[in-house]
């Protein structure tokens, strides 16, 4: 009798469990279902109920250049940022996560701080930066395509370091002993052991490097300069005059595109275990 | 292979003594090992001779060369870690093929010479598989195969069968032992495990708080400790704590006079190994020592028993007796003799 008790009872808190993660979830979907639901709409104005489905507004980002043009400055400055944010990030992780110094730790917090700020404050301090640094060189900087590159490379950075120093901690310290026992110096050591074995987190950490840097706005909002817009503040600017279905059909776009990206990497690189 | 020397090994971290003025020379094809109880040093200085580890003075001699300052890819030493440390993105013969590709050998050489490699560890067919699709003992093998592959001056082993379970052990020793003699290995192996050390080595050296105790064979360490912690660690020893009369006469702190061998006149120990005690129903006139005394505790061990004799208030001995069909084998409670002769006990000054 009491046996038949206890599975009930353990039956009953998995389904309040089971319960309380799906509405989690449902939380979480519900804005994206709906963006791609609208994406769909006939009319003009979202309204419910939809009055008819359509693919004309789909059609009709490709009318507006400058969708494409501020999706092609987006993709430009991710990919950059994102490379240049691997070449500093990666030893940046191995060296607080490898060696023993002085403000190791203040170090480490610092790299991982673009992640805390608010992005209006670390644009707000990036420009006031990019004017004391064009009065001091009498150089152009504020508005150009580098000085956004740079920006953005500070906040790919906190992903890569955070990744690449989790599956640092996973790698068996006395495998590289052992290469070097065998007569590999300490650079053949990192390509040829090292490397592959943080090879998940460093692809994670592009990758989400990337995905913020794709859709930054806050930031970039300080950045950018006339002619020169990105993904996201092309959509902002959009909303301000119209709120058609266009914009949901972008970001329909902007969604299957970063989904695709992760699950082909999914495919070489388990995401589930490095996140 | 070659023989190594160490000289006059120090390590200090801060006020740390690991190392402590370690001397060793190990010929060619001599199996030596370091033992001692966790954190004595074996490790470092074992580290200290692959290169991992810059020693703070001293030096190393590798196959008549002074490798002390050499990075560890510079020295011809084949280590096998605790942990294999195999590497997992790479197979079985792509692990075993490492060292010789970063000695640059003919693509043809290190195919064959892996061959032949994986063939002596008993995995030939095995150099297509990944380690993780391994068993314990078989990833085992495979480190021992990459360090033999490169055919070191001086292989290292870094307590190699302590994750192997304990049967599985007792074959490994035995193959291990045979392949370095065979192939004339110059072998240091590390080990807290004194049955293991026992069994696979030549020579033994016995470690502690970062100095060596004693080095010898097992005969040595076992009939002719150096000192109290030597008669503890390698076989066993009760001790007893009292004062040497004269030598070969030690009276115990409980008021026993004991016949011994060693020792001069003041504070000392007595060690005494149970398997030389011999325990009686009456006395025993035959022996150096007799003594009554009282069962307090048994232990059955299988192939022995181990039985604790109260002899007075404050002294108590251990006796180790052969599970003998038909052996004397007395309960707790009962009054019995013990006896053991003189060169049993063994007498270390404080």
């Amino acid at each position: 009798m009491t046996d038949t008790l206890a599975i009930i009872r353990r039956r009953a808190l998995r389904w309040a469990l089971n319960g309380a993660a799906s509405l989690a979830l449902l939380y979480i979907l519900v804005p994206m279902i709906f963006v791609v639901w609208l994406a769909f709409f006939r009319q003009e104005i979202p309204s419910f109920p939809p009055e008819g489905y359509s693919l004309k507004w789909f059609a009709a980002i490709l009318d507006q250049r400058k969708f494409l043009d501020g999706f092609r400055l987006s993709f430009q400055v991710g990919v950059l940022a994102t490379l240049i944010g691997l070449a500093l990030g990666v030893p940046a992780a191995l060296c607080v996560v490898r060696f023993e110094f002085r403000f190791r730790m203040p170090l480490a917090s610092l790299l991982l701080m673009p992640l805390i700020v608010p992005g209006v404050v670390l644009g707000t301090a990036m420009y006031v930066f990019h004017v004391e640094v064009e009065h001091g060189l009498d150089m152009d900087v504020l508005g150009t395509f580098y000085a956004l590159v740079a920006g953005h490379t500070v906040i790919v950075i906190p992903w890569v370091v955070r990744l690449v120093t989790a599956s640092l901690a996973g790698v068996d310290r006395s495998t590289e002993e052992a290469a070097q026992n065998l007569g590999a110096n300490a650079w053949v050591t990192f390509w040829r052991i090292t490397l592959p074995a943080i090879r998940p987190g460093i692809v994670a950490g592009a990758l989400f490097g990337f995905v913020t840097s794709f859709g930054n706005l806050e930031m970039s909002l300080f950045l950018v300069g006339p002619g020169r817009t990105t993904l996201p503040i092309v959509i902002l600017q959009y909303l301000e005059w119209k709120i058609d279905p266009t914009i949901a059909a972008v970001s329909v776009v902007q969604i299957l595109l970063i989904a695709t990206v992760m699950l082909i990497t999914d495919r070489y690189v388990k995401l589930a275990r490095v996140v | 292979m070659a023989r190594l020397d160490i000289d006059r090994l120090v390590k200090r971290y801060g006020d740390f003594h690991a190392v402590r003025d370690v001397s060793l020379d190990v010929a060619d094809g001599e199996f030596v090992v370091l033992l001692g109880p966790s954190g004595c040093g074996k490790t470092t200085t074992l580290r200290m001779v692959a290169g991992f580890i810059e020693p703070t003075s001293g030096r190393v001699r590798l196959a008549g060369g002074d490798v002390t300052l050499l990075p560890p890819w510079k020295r011809n030493a084949g280590m096998v870690f605790q942990s294999y440390a195999l590497f997992p993105h790479l197979t079985v013969a792509q692990n075993v093929a490492f060292g010789l590709e970063m000695r640059k050998l003919p693509r043809a050489d290190i195919e064959r010479r892996v061959e032949e490699t994986l063939a002596l560890v008993r995995l030939g067919g095995y150099g297509g598989r990944l380690p993780r699709q391994l068993s314990g003992g078989q990833q085992q093998r495979v480190a021992l195969a990459r360090a033999l592959a490169i055919r070191p001056d001086v292989l290292l082993l870094d307590e190699p069968l302590s994750n192997l379970d304990a049967k599985l052990r007792q074959e490994v020793r035995v193959e291990i032992r045979e392949l370095q003699r065979q192939l004339g290995l110059t072998t240091v192996m590390v080990t807290h495990d004194q049955e293991e050390a026992l069994t696979m080595a030549d020579r033994l050296v016995v470690m502690n708080e970062g100095s060596v105790r004693q080095v010898g064979s097992q005969r040595d360490l076992y009939e002719r400790p150096a000192d109290r912690f030597v008669a503890g660690f390698v076989g066993r020893s009760t001790f007893v704590e009292g004062t040497v009369e004269a030598p070969g006469r030690f009276r115990s702190d409980g008021g026993l006079s004991l016949a011994c061998t060693g020792g001069t006149a003041g504070r000392g120990v007595l060690a005494i190994r149970p398997e030389r005690v011999e325990i009686t129903a009456s006395a025993n006139s035959g022996l150096d020592n007799s003594l009554p005394g009282t069962v307090e505790f048994v232990s059955y061990l299988g192939a022995q028993i181990d039985i604790h004799v109260r002899l007075s208030p404050s002294d108590r001995l251990i006796v180790q007796i052969a599970n003998r069909e038909g052996g004397f084998a007395p309960d707790v409670g009962r009054p019995v003799h013990v006896g053991w002769p003189a060169s049993a006990g063994q007498v270390f000054n404080e």
